[in-house]
């Protein structure tokens, strides 16, 4: 019986795609509210992780549950539960602001138009809801991009990378609407390489290996985390 | 079939025909190629005028076959392009209704671009083509193009040689509707006792509701992982 401050409970789990395993055996337990860093070198499952929490992928083996329902069997169930922004915008770019948010809340059934327009303010883009989608600037998409996944307030989210291609003002924005989700109480999983980054916003560091957890603990001094994160991966990186 | 089915259904349906009404991209496309395609033809066969009556069929089904697959490769990679094909499979949703989302939206690009030709060949071709049985046929075959074009766009847009792997996909699959609807179209025109179109309308009503079946069914496998 999984404990009901458990929102996430991976158990030996396994993906391979043929013969080339990218999780081994991985067994993970996230509680909720908890802000997961997810850190790794290219490769190391970090990505495949969060697809298959999000049913996007199937596992070869194991069990995932999330929120006490089981993936793939009970996989709309989790769908519901869950949000994900990713390093591609996931978005409609001949679309408005607006008519990308209206889109998505009717694959969720939801109605409130009220709840767009709030949305839209929340990440600033109000004065731009009318914009079509290809003429935001990278940071702007991203914003949107997680207003798409706020839309049914999920209780878990899943940031893929969310940082690629943001210049320092976008990724200090991207910071703040983090932050204030997570104070909101959603539980995030965040698949990122910005090591000083992780160490600052999140209250626990995962660190994958090769499709294993190398390291799994709170956040120490983003210089530590730099050693660390080398020892765990053998690799070296620059903060 | 339930309320959330159809409201996702006309969700994505409305989605696809609000984004090309605002760029007109795959219904020009389609379009631009389809006149030349017809052209071209009308050139290669204008030394001889009875060869050209008894090839327009062929020429107007062949045609609208490639300009779909065009359209479809192009339909396909949008949702590809920024991963919102992704952000679609995350919602709780019946893959189903997203098929028959992107199939009728494909459908009615399609569609205009096979009616729009119709009248430009009966000038072209000196062919009388643009008739209520005619446009009947012209309804079921690409009913039947859409159909299987959607499910094999689905699965080759996710390769790197997905230009080429389409036609490739697509052209024996489609094979039963381009026969079906070229024999139809010829009987319509020459409008002969000896050989009727409507045992071809049939076939093409059987064909389309097979391959609709099929492709429903499979597009959830091939959409997910």
């Amino acid at each position: 019986m999984s404990d009901t401050r458990t929102i996430i409970e991976i158990e030996n789990l396994t993906k391979a795609y043929g013969y080339l395993p990218v999780l081994k055996r991985l067994s993970l337990v996230v509680d909720r509210g908890q802000f997961v860093g997810l850190l790794g070198a290219n490769g190391s499952g970090k990505s495949t992780l969060l697809r298959l929490l999000s049913g996007l992928s199937k596992p070869t083996a194991g069990n995932i549950r999330v929120g006490g329902w089981q993936m793939p069997q009970e996989a709309n169930a989790v769908r519901a539960q869950i949000g994900m922004v990713s390093h591609k915008s996931l978005l409609y770019d001949n679309l408005t602001a607006r008519e990308n948010l209206a889109f998505f809340s009717r694959l969720y059934g939801i109605s409130d138009s009220t709840l767009l327009d709030n949305l839209l303010k929340r990440v600033g883009l109000e004065k731009r809801a009318h914009s079509l989608v290809r003429t935001f600037s990278r940071g702007m998409q991203q914003r949107l991009s997680i207003a798409r996944a706020l839309l049914h307030n999920p209780h878990v989210l899943l940031f893929d990378e969310p940082y690629t291609g943001l210049d320092q003002d976008a990724a200090a924005v991207l910071d703040d609407l983090l932050l204030q989700a997570h104070a909101d109480g959603h539980t995030i999983l965040m698949a990122t390489h910005q090591l000083e980054r992780a160490a600052r916003l999140t209250n626990r560091i995962v660190i994958l290996n090769r499709g294993t957890v190398a390291f799994d603990d709170v956040p120490p001094a983003p210089e530590k985390l730099a050693v660390l994160y080398a020892d765990a991966t053998g690799t070296v990186t620059a903060r | 079939m339930n309320g959330a089915f159809v409201r996702v259904f006309i969700a994505i349906l409305n989605k696809d025909l609000r984004a090309e009404l605002r760029s007109r991209e795959l219904v020009a496309t389609m379009l631009l190629f389809a006149l030349l395609s017809i052209l071209a033809f009308s050139f290669a066969l204008e030394l001889d005028s009875g060869a050209r009556t008894e090839a327009v069929s062929g020429v107007l089904w062949v045609t609208i076959i490639f300009g779909s697959i065009l359209g479809l490769n192009r339909s396909m990679a949008m949702e590809r392009e920024n991963g919102s094909m992704d952000a679609m499979l995350l919602a709780p949703i019946s893959r189903g209704a997203l098929y028959l989302g992107k199939l009728f939206a494909n459908y009615v690009f399609t569609l205009a671009v096979g009616i729009l030709l119709l009248p430009l060949m009966t000038v072209l071709y000196n062919t009388n083509v643009f008739s209520p049985v005619i446009i009947l046929i012209m309804f079921l075959g690409t009913l039947g193009i859409s159909t299987t074009g959607t499910l094999l766009a689905a699965m080759t847009v996710q390769t790197r040689a997905r230009e080429a792997l389409l036609p490739i996909a697509m052209l024996p699959v489609v094979l039963p509707v381009l026969l079906a609807a070229v024999n139809g179209t010829t009987g319509a025109i020459n409008n002969n006792p000896q050989q009727p179109y409507d045992l071809w309308l049939q076939i093409l009503i059987a064909v389309d509701l097979v391959y609709l079946v099929l492709c429903y069914w499979m597009f959830s496998y091939v959409v997910e992982e």
